[in-house]
């Protein structure tokens, strides 16, 4: 999948994280923000980089501001994002899992 | 003609050189001015105050947190000390707030060099922590803070009270005048044992205002100013009512354990300290109370409208007060004969020669963090950085029959029940029950409270069981690193040191 | 048959706020409903739908029944949010607006299809319908039978009043509805399930309603907040009174049966079939949640 227009998805509340996505030519670049950096930093990481494989993006800005989101709101607000900013020709269930 | 009194008495041996009267004005002279005699302590700015009080670099100023985030006494004479030059101080208030970030401009520039506090939050904390004064502050609990008076390590050399009214000689309370704290709890242990103290005041009502908290035999000087403190914020962070809905579910949760703890009993007596859960325990206790038939003999410490409602309704003897936590608890204190003042030192000093916690039977108390041997973790956050205050915690959780610490098992991401605290403030083996959304878990230290609970129905389980629930949901967190440097000693309440908090790494 | 699943609070969650997605079982519901329709906006319908989806998956939400409230699959969302909640677990799929059996029976072969699809067991994924609509109250027991999927028929009284041409008031105006609802439901032997109750801070007109709804016999009541659900479930509690005869006529019963007897008697009287069976439902609740108090 090809990031193809700027999108985001989620807020900056409490145990939430807003993700922006946007395209770019180069190799895909990720920054990750959290408010539990010491804590969880490798892990948040670890859940972004594995969600955005099964999406196969290698490509594009994606950048993630987390307010203390357990993994399964991270993913699920990446892959909206994604979705949202992507170029997306029916949707495969399998890849969200 | 009049006879000059005294006058043979010169040549006498038997006087071993004491002095000779001279007149009844002689030590007195404000007896001698009919205006002086009324209005002698009364000064018109802080800066006469200080000049008055004697105060040097390098000396001890003081001052109470009744006002809590509404506090404007502190900053403000801080700034005058600040602008009059002065060095070196120790401020030694009973807490310190958000609001008070001023000060760390007067840390920088040296005006403050050392902080005993029962605790901080906010920009201040956050510099603290990471590094911001050369001498590690001390963080102490409520009843600790008398201990270090009375041993002498905090040695008030000037007491700076914010009053909402006082006469003109110094009889002062939080009820009467225009901005009411409630309570002076904290202010009355500084105005017995301060050197000098200097009552701040928004009002000066006719002679003689009472009841005297602070009585005119401590106050040196008064000043009269604008404002000492908005009470509208006093129920604004650590103290205020909750709707929340997982808070409520733990705090009937701790109504519950209360009622089947084996101490729910008529005549019983209990405490809810700050934080949401804890506080909104009271309206849950209402029915529980009446289904039993029995009603509680006192109630202690911080005081809610929670707490008050359930003594207009006769089901609370007696509120013995430190710190009123909202305007209804002022008022209480102000019109109900049963509601009385008392200062941390009766409240709770172990050297005190009685405090009321040793009675108490069960205390509702939060926790940042509680670790699998039930030590408490109030003053720190996950991430290192001081955000909360000692508080009664450690006090209560000593004295009472019963402790029981209230807590959401994970706050967004983080676990509350860790393996280890980051800063142990109350130790493990003063705690009895930890309460959380999640599940209940007692220490194993008291099987017979576990028993209880348990043939109530109540969700117990092991702390540890806690533990992984709570990290199955949340992932295991990595633990913070600090660097060598210690930014503050928490004092135990009887003077030892129970651990210290390190800087934070950047 | 009738379900021996106790379904007496159904906790509404908006599906696009995730820190109530994820710390909504504390508060121990008989069921959790994830809502992608009304308390969704339409801007977030494609991200609460994978926020719900991946929250159905929580192992938190094993032990407990969990709803997703799609939105009609006239619109553009409701396939998909179908295909989210089939996918991720959902133990029922709540369909708003039913006016008729054929919404119901549209909506079983969409799953029926996703079932083959992602590979869950076919006919794993329950149903209930929510009667918004004058035409859905005259259907609702073509609708209550419309699909073996159906454990219930709930009555959502917003848009109801409003197909109406009133509002909500003392309930009189949803009089009617409620008995035709409760009907339906008893005729197809599925569960019914009362409106939501939106004013929190009135406890006293909560318990009134509750009490009302729990006499005519309705399982339970769609909730809005958490702070509801104890009251509710005191509310349905039975009274110490009728725990111990309960007892009574279900130890009755045992041994009767193992006494080879056809009939039980209690105290010299017999005792129903239907009796034993109420005094079973009694002993259920009460092991849910206690006596009233």
């Amino acid at each position: 999948m090809k990031i193809i227009k700027d999108a985001m998805a989620g807020t900056l509340e409490s145990s939430d994280v807003l993700v922006k996505v946007s395209p770019s030519d180069g190799p895909l670049e990720v920054v990750v923000k959290s408010e539990v950096e010491r804590q969880f930093g490798e892990q948040i990481r670890r859940v972004v980089a594995d969600t955005l494989a099964r999406l196969t993006i290698n490509e594009g800005v994606v950048i993630v501001e987390d307010k203390g989101a357990l993994d399964c709101t991270i993913r699920a607000r990446l892959q909206a994002a994604v979705l949202r900013g992507g170029a997306v020709e029916g949707l495969d269930w399998s890849i969200l899992q | 003609m009049t006879i000059q009194l005294a006058s043979g008495l010169s040549a006498l041996t038997e006087l071993k050189g004491r002095e000779i009267f001279n007149g009844f004005a002689a030590k007195s002279p404000h007896l001698a001015s009919p205006t002086a005699k009324l209005d002698r302590k009364l000064v018109d700015t802080i800066e006469e105050a200080v000049r008055r009080s004697g105060l040097k670099n390098g000396m001890t100023i003081s001052f109470h947190h009744h006002f809590r985030e509404g506090d404007k006494t502190i900053n403000m004479v801080v700034d005058v000390l600040a602008r009059m030059g002065f060095k070196d101080l120790t401020l030694a208030s009973s807490s310190l707030q958000s609001s008070n970030s001023v000060l760390i401009e007067h840390i920088k520039s040296g005006v403050i060099r050392r902080i005993f506090s029962s605790g901080m939050r906010g920009k201040l904390a956050e510099a603290i922590s990471n590094g911001l004064m050369k001498e590690p502050i001390n963080i102490h609990s409520h009843g600790g803070r008398v201990a270090l008076i009375q041993s002498g390590e905090i040695a008030i050399d000037v007491a700076f009270l914010g009053v909402s009214a006082c006469d003109a000689f110094g009889n002062a309370n939080g009820v009467s005048g225009r901005s009411h704290c409630g309570s002076l709890g904290y202010a009355m242990v500084d105005a017995q044992y301060a050197r000098n103290v200097v009552l701040l005041t928004e009002e000066i009502v006719p002679f003689p205002n009472g009841p005297a908290s602070i009585r005119q035999d401590q106050v040196d000087w008064i000043v009269k100013v604008d404002e000492v403190g908005d009470p509208s914020k006093i129920s604004v962070g650590a103290a205020r009512a909750t709707t929340n809905p997982r808070e409520l579910l733990i705090a009937r949760l701790s109504a519950d354990v209360m009622e089947h703890s084996g101490y729910f009993n008529d005549g019983f007596s209990m405490q809810t300290g700050t934080g949401g859960s804890s506080t909104a325990t009271a309206r849950f206790l209402e029915t529980r109370m009446r289904a039993k038939g029995i009603t509680a003999a006192w109630a202690l410490g911080g005081q809610t409208g929670g707490m008050v409602d359930l003594h207009n309704k006769g089901l609370i003897g007696t509120l013995l007060d430190t710190q009123s936590f909202d305007s209804v608890a002022a008022e209480s204190l102000r019109t109900s004969p049963r509601h009385f003042e008392i200062s941390t030192q009766v409240y709770a000093s172990p050297t005190s020669k009685a405090c009321s916690i040793d009675r108490l039977d069960m205390v509702i108390l939060s926790a940042l963090e509680i670790d699998l041997d039930f030590n408490v973790n109030v003053l720190t956050g996950s991430d290192g950085v001081m955000r909360g205050a000692s508080g009664g915690h450690s006090d209560t959780a000593a004295g009472a029959n019963l402790s029981i610490v209230v807590a959401p098992l994970i706050r967004s991401r983080i676990p509350t029940v860790v393996k280890h605290c980051t800063t142990v403030v109350t130790p493990g083996e003063t705690v009895g029950v930890l309460v959380t959304d999640q599940g209940i878990a007692v220490n194993p230290k008291r099987p017979e409270v576990a028993e209880r609970l348990k043939q109530a129905g109540l969700p117990v389980c092991p702390i540890e069981e806690l533990y992984a629930r709570a990290v199955a949901q949340t992932g295991e967190p990595k633990p913070i690193e600090f660097l060598d440097r210690v930014v503050a000693l928490v004092r135990y309440r009887d003077g030892s040191v129970i651990d210290v908090v390190r800087q934070v790494k950047p | 048959m009738t379900s021996t699943k106790l379904r007496r609070s159904m906790l509404f969650l908006p599906g696009s706020n995730p820190a109530m997605l994820s710390t909504a079982f504390v508060y121990r519901p008989d069921s959790i409903m994830f809502d992608l329709e009304d308390a969704v906006s339409l801007r977030e319908k494609d991200t609460a739908r994978l926020l719900v989806f991946h929250a159905l998956q929580l192992p938190v939400y094993r032990d407990i029944e969990t709803v997703v409230r799609i939105n009609p699959l006239s619109t553009s969302f409701g396939p998909l949010d179908l295909e989210a909640a089939v996918r991720g677990g959902a133990d029922v799929i709540r369909l708003p607006k039913t006016d008729t059996a054929e919404d119901v029976e549209q909506l079983e072969a969409a799953v029926v299809r996703i079932e083959q699809q992602c590979g869950r067991e076919v006919g794993s994924t329950k149903l209930m319908a929510a009667i918004e609509s004058a035409s859905g109250v005259v259907n609702a027991v073509a609708i209550a039978q419309a699909s073996k999927r159906l454990i219930g028929i709930a009555l959502a009284g917003f848009d109801y009043v409003i197909d109406m041409q009133t509002s909500r008031g003392d309930g009189t105006e949803l009089f009617y509805a409620r008995c035709a609802v409760l009907h339906a439901a008893r005729v197809a032997k599925i569960d019914a399930f009362d409106v939501v109750f939106s004013d929190l801070n009135d406890e006293e007109g909560f318990l009134k309603e509750v009490e009302l709804i729990r006499r005519l016999g309705f399982n339970g009541k769609s909730l809005i907040n958490p702070r509801q659900i104890e009251l509710l479930h005191n509310a349905y509690a039975p009274t110490q009174k009728e725990v111990d005869y309960a007892r009574r006529v279900v130890a009755a019963a045992t041994k009767a049966e193992e006494d080879g007897l056809g009939v039980v008697s209690l105290n010299g009287k017999m005792v129903d079939a239907p009796v034993v069976a109420h005094a079973q439902r009694v002993l259920r609740i009460a092991a849910a949640s206690g006596v009233r108090k």
